[in-house]
């Protein structure tokens, strides 16, 4: 008997090719895609109140989506190879493709709107500051010291517009890796249209919790007050999101459900055992319904700052820990059954390895150690100049 | 006019700095792309060239029953029959194409270690084909000390 199985598993199921490090992919994507959303709020859709987060959402979305291709890399066998998906990538390849899309958020979208927004900052430090720090600025600036308030306005405008790209390319960078996943069609735990939105419903809501995490620990740590009515606004973006999303994962099973066809039985077993705890108790209840009891207490009821402060940590916090047990669901639960759907496998996640549970921590850390970096280059903090003249009206 | 253009060239730098990364990206393509990629489908048609001459591991069994006749005779007239010498003794080219093949005689497999990665007892194979919990069955001992590995329905005395 193999341990670890039970039931019919056909030989080329027992282990699972996708491992805990291609769980970190989706959740890593989907908090830039959240993140950006967030601070698209505030640029196209004038939400004034959150301007405090704009430009740490930024940040945000650029330091992890720095770190998203790594656990791919560290996955594959020869990760110098990778290069050639680029090089000669072939319209099939949902991967391929994605490749693309993932170089044109980075380099049109995130780093020109990052570029734009800093770029008088940029200037100023230019001047001010000296030896090695100034040398970046200086490389930073591209060569133009131009912050006059008519070119300041042009770049508020090619901004804005660059938001407006950025909305759907955040879109199409997190509903790809929900469609690399949907398209599989030889998987039922996978294979449905609805794949692509749900993963996009619930990027937004971990990067909206990220963001208001890390905005609400920036300020804790710098020791100065949180703006209210920016994490209350923040608090009540992300209940109606998380609703949404919500909404969605509900049909999907509902629908699952009801069509009950051949794989249901299986995947409702497993659901029931393996996963119970990842998905019931972690994704459902306190991932989702906890988190969404409590945003609602703070839309809905009267509550002191410093409670809805506290609220809103925990809300956020948990909701983290849901959307990655999602992900954990989605990678790992669909390779948990056979597609006999007569049998069940299992997952031991392994330590010091290189796909372990030490290596994604790692990757975990990464992205705050560039977004520390980040801050520290380009701080978020002060007086914003707002974006109100930036839709051209 | 000219002030939207004093005030917008800035922009112009970025955008360099993209086209630039683009021109680099176009000229890689045209460096690590192997000529001959395309050539019959999407990989490079060099490739089967490359691979054809990689040192040959397998002899094939043609070459093996030419000297072990009376083993292949064995074989088939068992379960085994259809199993290919190499399956068990890995690949043995060196054996077979040496000019002196006793100069690079093949090491035995230890059949306590080989007959269980197909005979192990797994749900996940078809309840006809021949499997046993080995630690049940043999306690651990090699499975030759009983069976002829080559007809394993044949017992030893």
């Amino acid at each position: 008997m193999i341990p670890g199985v039970d039931g019919f598993m056909y030989p080329n199921e027992v282990e699972l090719q996708w491992s805990l490090l291609i769980v970190l992919y989706p959740y890593i994507t989907g908090l830039v895609a959240g993140a950006f959303i967030l601070a698209s709020l505030e640029r196209v859709f004038k939400v004034d109140a959150v301007r405090p987060t704009y430009r740490l959402a930024l940040l945000t979305a650029l330091a992890f989506l720095l770190v998203a291709p790594l656990p791919l890399q560290l996955h594959l066998g020869h990760p110098e190879r990778s290069f050639e998906m680029y090089l000669t990538p072939h319209r099939s390849s949902a991967m391929a493709m994605f490749g693309f899309v993932y170089l044109w958020y980075l380099t049109v979208v995130l780093l020109v709107e990052v570029w734009l927004e800093y770029r008088a900052d940029i200037v100023r430090l230019s001047k001010t500051t000296s030896g090695f720090k100034r040398l970046v600025y200086k490389i930073l600036t591209l060569g133009s010291d131009n912050v006059s308030p008519a070119a300041l306005r042009i770049d508020d405008k090619v901004g804005y517009a660059v938001t407006v790209i950025g909305i759907p390319s955040a879109f199409l960078l997190h509903g790809y890796v929900g469609f690399i996943f949907g398209s599989i069609k030889a998987n039922p735990w996978w294979s449905t249209p609805l794949m692509p939105v749900v993963f996009l419903f619930s990027a937004m809501v971990s990067g909206i919790a990220a963001v208001m995490v890390l905005y609400m620990a920036s300020m804790k740590l710098r020791k100065t007050p949180i703006d209210m009515s920016c994490v209350d606004t923040i608090g009540k973006y992300l209940f109606y999101t998380f609703i949404i999303d919500f909404t969605l994962e509900m049909l999907d099973l509902i629908h699952r459900t009801y069509e009950s066809d051949e794989s249901f039985r299986s995947l409702d077993f497993m659901v029931h055992t393996r996963l119970w705890f990842s998905q019931v108790i972690l994704q459902i209840i306190l991932g989702t319904l906890v988190p969404l009891l409590l945003l609602a207490a703070a839309q809905f009821l009267k509550l002191a700052a410093g409670v809805r402060r506290s609220i809103y940590a925990v809300a956020c916090l948990l909701t983290l820990v849901g959307i990655f047990a999602m992900r954990w669901n989605v990678v790992i639960g669909g390779q948990l059954f056979s597609k006999s759907f007569l049998g069940y496998t299992t997952y031991k996640v392994q330590f010091a390895a290189r796909e372990g549970l030490l290596p994604a921590l790692g990757l975990m850390i990464l992205p705050f150690v560039i977004f520390v970096v980040l801050v520290k280059l380009l701080p978020p903090w002060g007086e914003q100049p707002g974006h109100a003249s930036a839709s051209g009206d | 006019m000219r002030d939207i253009f004093r005030n917008a060239g800035h922009l112009i730098r970025p955008a360099v700095v993209l086209l630039a990364a683009l021109g680099l990206f176009i000229l890689g393509r045209g460096i690590f792309i192997p000529k001959t990629f395309g050539q019959y489908g999407h990989y490079d048609a060099a490739s089967l060239d490359r691979i054809r001459q990689r040192p040959i591991s397998y002899a094939g069994q043609d070459a093996c029953v030419m000297c072990h006749d009376d083993q292949a005779k064995v074989r088939a007239s068992g379960p085994h029959a259809h199993v290919a010498c190499e399956a068990c003794h890995g690949p043995q080219q060196a054996h077979a194409g040496a000019d002196d093949p006793s100069a690079h005689k093949p090491v035995l497999p230890d059949t306590a270690v080989l007959c269980k990665r197909c005979h192990e007892k797994d749900a996940a194979k078809p309840k006809s084909f021949p499997q046993v919990v080995s630690a049940e069955h043999s306690g651990g001992a090699a499975c030759n000390v009983c069976h002829t590995p080559h007809n394993p329905l044949r017992m030893k005395p």
